[in-house]
């Protein structure tokens, strides 16, 4: 049981460096980043090459560098090609693909058993003899290596979003008109923010593919949404107040999520429900608001329709 | 100095619904002019400001800011020497960040990962306080919760935050009511003269267009059909506002928002 929350934990943390990247590119510029998906297999594909050849620290630079690439040209097709934001995304999206295949050495998987990773890295420096202070830390290793991502990209962005081109870049999804008045080129300010999330995307990749010791094409498949669905789900709890908190909040809202499939699997639900379970989430986070907006309407609707049925019963009698 | 040679505008060329805004139009705007501009609808006075502003490029002429040809410049850079202000009070400002991030940008001072300094905070506040709307106070409140006419003098600070070569008004009261039009103009007219800016005010308000500025610019049908300054506009009233536009334009002034008094 304490082996399935821990699994749950961490499964759900490497995920909110997803969620935090969505946090940056979907909440603050107002962007939605369909090439997540690829993105994220493109993040595990290059951390697991470089881990591959006995350089696990230097594979999640790798990965963030390809994320930035990735980020780059989605930006650019969005900015500087007039091509539809949604749709500049999809491309990506689809070319990763084959790039990812290629990095993989025209594979569809990669194999990481017995290789170095940052994982098994941290594991050594706990398991030393004599180190007994470290040693009851030894069983959380794992969970202990991707909270210090986290809370390292938490740190980063309350840092980078409170500073100028963090100032506008939040500016630019909430009132482009008022960042071009600012004498910003909101295109500069896209580009960037886009590069920063995928990033944090593709380092999202690198720690799942050293976590569970394999990438393969499909290991970012649906990201997007589950990421999604986990924002939103941080944005009830925490969706007002200062950056580091919505951040926490988001985080929260990507183990939520995690936990709540767990369980769901406990009861016995086939495994590959998980993408229709944060399909739904998406939908009824969005909807659920949209709806509170909307039901005096309805109601009033309902409500002078029944008056007119009401009218009409009066006059047959 | 503002100079504008021979510009002219047309939407949708060569299709139904092709309109020609603005028709080989020259204007020469001095250093410290206030400029008040009248016509009707449709007449290309905010045709005229996009141009100016950089909203879009004109087809044809040049547009030189101090002996700059800035004609084919994008709006962004323009933006530093050209501040402008809309009728809609929502544009000016992020309604998601504080007072003092929309500060921040509009000063745009310091490098692009520096943070808001203490110093700068204590300049934001002895500015808003000249607004006398009580902001000061509320540096971190998000600008989503001021009113309509906060949200307009707010941004009035953040376009002359640096003082502009020229500032664009686009009918920027016209969506107040009329205490706060009152109160925004009043501020509009202090920050003009302390800052000796070079403006330029749409406005449908005949007796605001006389009392303001040193010279009044009649529009009609993409050009300027009236330009005057000096003694002469200071003896204008809105009769001869009224009877000179007919007299230029061949037709009565028609502008569905004309206020006469």
């Amino acid at each position: 049981m304490m082996l399935l929350i821990q699994t749950t934990l961490e499964l759900g943390l490497i995920s909110s460096l997803t969620v935090l990247a969505l946090f940056l590119s979907y909440s603050m510029l107002n962007v939605c980043d369909l090439s997540t998906d690829g993105c994220f297999t493109l993040g595990a594909a290059v951390g697991a090459m470089v881990a591959l050849s006995g350089h696990p620290i230097l594979a999640v630079f790798a990965a963030m560098f390809a994320g930035v690439i990735s980020g780059f040209v989605v930006s650019i097709l969005q900015t500087k090609m007039g091509i539809d934001s949604l749709l500049s995304g999809i491309v990506v999206n689809t070319g990763l693909y084959s790039v990812n295949i290629a990095i993989m050495g025209d594979s569809s998987q990669v194999n990481l058993n017995k290789v170095k990773t940052v994982f098994t890295m941290m594991r050594s420096l706990f398991d030393k003899e004599g180190n007994t202070a470290l040693g009851i830390w030894l069983d959380w290793y794992k969970t202990l290596t991707v909270l210090f991502f986290v809370i390292i990209v938490i740190l980063f962005l309350a840092f980078f979003l409170r500073t100028r081109l963090g100032l506008a870049i939040r500016a630019t999804g909430n009132n482009s008109a008022m960042v071009k008045a600012s004498s910003i080129n909101p295109a500069f300010t896209t580009i960037t923010g886009l590069c920063v999330a995928n990033a944090i995307t593709g380092l999202s990749g690198c720690l799942m593919a050293q976590y569970q010791k394999s990438a393969n094409i499909d290991i970012g498949g649906g990201m997007v949404t589950i990421a999604l669905a986990s924002l939103l789900i941080g944005g009830v709890f925490m969706s007002r107040g200062k950056i580091a908190k919505r951040a926490v909040g988001a985080v929260i809202g990507a183990v939520l999520f995690r936990l709540v499939y767990t369980i769901a699997l406990r009861f016995n639900m086939p495994a590959s429900m998980l993408k229709l379970v944060s399909s739904v989430i998406v939908v009824i986070a969005i909807f659920g608001p949209y709806m509170r907006s909307r039901y005096p309407m309805f109601m009033r609707k309902l409500e002078l329709k029944k008056g007119y049925a009401g009218e009409r019963r009066d006059e047959n009698a | 100095m503002l100079k504008i040679e021979h510009i002219s505008k047309t939407f949708n060329p060569g299709t139904i619904n092709e309109k020609v805004a603005i028709k080989d139009l020259s204007l020469t705007v001095n250093d410290g002019d206030f400029i008040t501009i009248i016509g009707s609808n449709g007449a290309g006075k905010s045709t005229l400001f996009n141009a100016i502003a950089g909203s879009f490029f004109t087809d044809s002429g040049r547009i030189l800011l101090d002996d700059e040809d800035i004609t084919m410049q994008s709006d962004h850079k323009r933006a530093r020497k050209i501040g402008r202000l809309f009728q809609d009070p929502m544009l000016g400002s992020a309604p998601g960040m504080s007072i003092e991030e929309n500060l921040t940008l509009a000063a745009g001072r310091g490098g692009w990962l520096s943070r808001i300094t203490k110093a700068e905070r204590n300049a934001f506040k002895e500015k808003l306080s000249l607004l006398e709307m009580g902001l000061e106070d509320r540096l971190e409140q998000p600008v989503g919760l001021l009113s309509g006419g906060q949200r307009q003098a707010l941004t009035l600070l953040m376009a002359t935050y640096n003082p502009p070569k020229i500032l664009l008004l686009d009918e920027h009261t016209a969506a107040l009511d009329p205490a706060t039009a009152d109160k925004v103009i009043e501020l509009t007219k202090k920050i003009v003269e302390e800052n000796n800016l070079t403006c330029l005010m749409i406005t449908h308000n005949m007796q605001q267009a006389l009392e303001l500025g040193n010279r009044l610019i009649m529009m009609d049908n993409g050009n300027v059909i009236y330009d005057v300054s000096g003694d002469e506009k200071k003896s204008l009233t809105t009769e001869d506002l009224l009877r000179k536009f007919k007299e230029n334009a061949g037709n009565a002034l028609d502008n569905d928002r004309i206020l006469l008094s």
